[in-house]
């Protein structure tokens, strides 16, 4: 039996964050994970994630998981792969299987960071091939090149079903709708309308009710639910689709936890009960990231972070003083994104109406995944009617995040000190055009609009991540917030560079009276 | 159904291309990616039948944890085939209940 200061099993986000935590207090660690390779789901999180910088706001996930492995393995930490955790001792030792063979390890200390697994639902036809979890989408598209599907119907609008939808039109596939049975999509706004735009439609209070198919999934039926989420006869549809993707919520995988005795409550899942520092009932035995509660990457981290100076400071090597600064810091950094409307007290809340600023929240955004034309004005960041270029800034909900405001050095947009705020654009301020704010909106929420670009037309610039990019002087059709065609449109430019990490700035032109109307563009 | 160029990830690093066989049929794949991968990438659904109902069954998860596309791999059976990298050679068969089709 080998001995450790510090057991750490999961090396996804909290695993490997608490593993480069402890190393750096001097710890002798060691991290298990059941598979081929480290990083857990953050090689499949091909977006740019939120928060603030601190945060790694506006970094895609598969670079925080490439800078995560880079800091582990600086740090020394040990990672043992295809090491499946079978069992946890309330003596703080496990057993794990590895080459087929069972082997002990003890500890002083345990951090259980083994994540989450996606529910399901069932309806008639689920277990037909092509009915398959968001995160198998996210796997074979974006970890093994494989399209899942040719033409997916997206069962679930919560982030996770947003941004897989999304996944999915950058591979190719089509989306044919995306689906909840709740009244409102659960998601972030700014998630929906980047789906949206493009013409995919939402149907909220809507439900599968049967894959068709013998062999495999050959279409869907959808159907509109009651108040109780009971499908209503005669409002079932047909989709053509081959895929049906489910993204229904995640599972904490705490069952080490529950095994080794902790303390176990059953909050939409069950997960260990837990002090300000994710340490169980059980003194030693810690729990971070989405097993203690689904939340995600960002804060997964960080609480990894947490739990690991907790651990290191019962050991004694971190002081009181060292573990209450370190401690200090981390919870203000978590606060941060504990913030908003989509703050974790806040979760499953349907009563929201109004934004912190006391705006009324759009309700077609809620119902169909856009901002309609008649309510998009009364936002702060939204600005039209200025002479020259200048940024429109769509971002209509209170959400952790703020890079736009650090993207714009000619001082144009402010969030304030408080990153859950709405951005607004200050009109005394000269916009270059530079776009910079366009590709580092996380969202993808931010237009360069100009009003005078010639006699009769207004240019607009879009957050393009789409391949291939149109070349200058292609025409083709602009399309609004809501995806349906609303003019002809030329392409201007379509510029990258590095900084902008792979999300292109796309100009149009189009007539001027469509410069806050046209939000997208096809061929 | 591969992508070939994909706008944020650009081209995906594949080991070299080999035969595999699926119930005696040859079939190409990149050393290296899951069992699965190759089978999706080649339109193949489904990868096995349940003992009682003989329903059909294919990827669900793609991260080893429902098992529902488990197949027999080099006459081993219950082989996760999203979590098993596909070696030349390989022998695959399609899983009827817990054994090869008689």
């Amino acid at each position: 039996m080998k001995r450790y200061d510090l057991i750490i099993i999961g090396a996804g986000p909290a695993g490997l964050s608490a593993a480069v935590e402890a190393a750096g207090a001097g710890m002798h660690v060691v991290v298990f994970d059941e598979n081929a390779r480290p990083g857990g789901q953050l090689f499949k999180q091909i977006h740019k994630f939120f928060g603030s910088k601190e945060h790694k706001a506006k970094i895609r996930g598969i670079r925080i998981g490439e800078e995560l492995l880079k800091e582990a393995e600086d740090a020394g930490v040990e990672v043992h792969l295809n090491a499946i955790v079978m069992g946890l001792f309330d003596c703080k030792e496990i057993t794990v299987m590895e080459n087929e063979a069972v082997h002990h390890y003890k500890a002083d200390s345990i951090i259980i960071a083994t994540g989450a697994r996606e529910n399901m639902v069932p309806f008639e036809g689920w277990t037909l091939p092509g009915v398959i979890g968001a995160g198998a989408a996210q796997t074979l598209m974006n970890l093994h090149g494989v399209q899942p599907g040719s033409r997916v119907l997206m069962v679930g609008s919560g982030n996770v079903g947003l941004v897989v939808s999304f996944q999915l039109l950058q591979a190719g596939v089509q989306v044919a709708a995306v689906i909840d049975a709740a009244p409102r999509v659960g998601g972030y706004g700014v998630h929906a309308s980047k789906v949206a735009r493009t013409g995919v439609p939402f149907y909220l209070s809507h439900t599968v009710v049967k894959a068709e198919g013998e062999n495999h999934v050959t279409g869907a039926v959808i159907a509109q639910v009651d108040e109780r989420f009971q499908p209503i006869p005669g409002t079932e549809m047909h989709l053509d689709v081959d895929t049906i993707c489910m993204a229904v919520g995640l599972s904490p995988m705490s069952q080490l936890l529950s095994m080794a005795g902790c303390e176990m409550v059953d909050k939409g899942g069950v997960v260990p009960v837990v002090n300000a520092y994710g340490e169980t009932s059980i003194r030693g035995i810690f729990a971070a990231g989405d097993v203690a509660g689904i939340e995600e990457a960002s804060s997964a981290m960080i609480t990894g972070r947490i739990t690991a100076a907790a651990a290191a400071a019962e050991l004694g090597y971190l002081s009181e003083e060292e573990f209450e600064k370190k401690a200090e810091n981390l919870k203000a950094s978590l606060k941060q994104l504990h913030e908003g409307m989509f703050s974790p007290e806040n979760r499953g809340r349907t009563d929201l109406t109004v934004t912190d600023e006391g705006i009324a929240l759009s309700s077609t955004l809620l119902k169909k995944g856009y901002v309609a034309d008649e309510e998009i004005s009364r936002f702060p960041g939204v600005v039209s009617g200025i002479k020259g270029i200048h940024p429109v800034i769509e971002c209509t909900q209170n959400i952790p995040c703020n890079p736009c405001q650090d993207a714009c050095r000619f001082g144009c947009i402010s969030v304030g000190e408080k990153i859950t705020k709405l951005p607004e654009v200050n009109q005394e301020a000269r916009c270059t055009g530079c776009g910079m704010c366009v590709a580092m909106c996380s969202g993808q929420a931010i237009f360069l609009v100009d009003e005078d670009y010639d006699e009769t037309g207004a240019s607009v610039t879009i957050p393009y991540e789409f391949l291939p990019y149109p070349e200058p002087g292609t025409k083709g059709t602009a399309l609004g917030r809501d995806g349906k065609a609303v003019c002809e449109a030329e392409v201007l430019s379509c510029r990258t560079a590095p900084v902008m990490d792979h999300t292109a700035l796309l100009t149009i032109r189009v007539p001027k009276s469509m410069a806050m109307k046209a939000r997208f563009f096809t061929v | 159904m591969r992508i070939e160029n994909h706008p944020i990830l650009g081209t995906y690093q594949k080991g070299p291309l080999v035969t595999f066989t699926l119930d005696g049929k040859e079939m190409k794949g990149y050393e290296g990616e899951p069992i699965a991968a190759a089978l999706r990438a080649a339109g193949v659904m489904t990868h096995r039948h349940t003992s009682k109902l003989d329903m059909p069954r294919g990827i669900f998860c793609a991260i080893g944890r429902c098992t529902d596309c488990v197949m027999i791999v080099d006459g081993k059976p219950n082989i996760r085939t999203c979590v098993t990298p596909l070696q030349e050679g390989m022998k695959v068969q399609t899983q009827y209940g817990i054994k090869a089709k008689e």
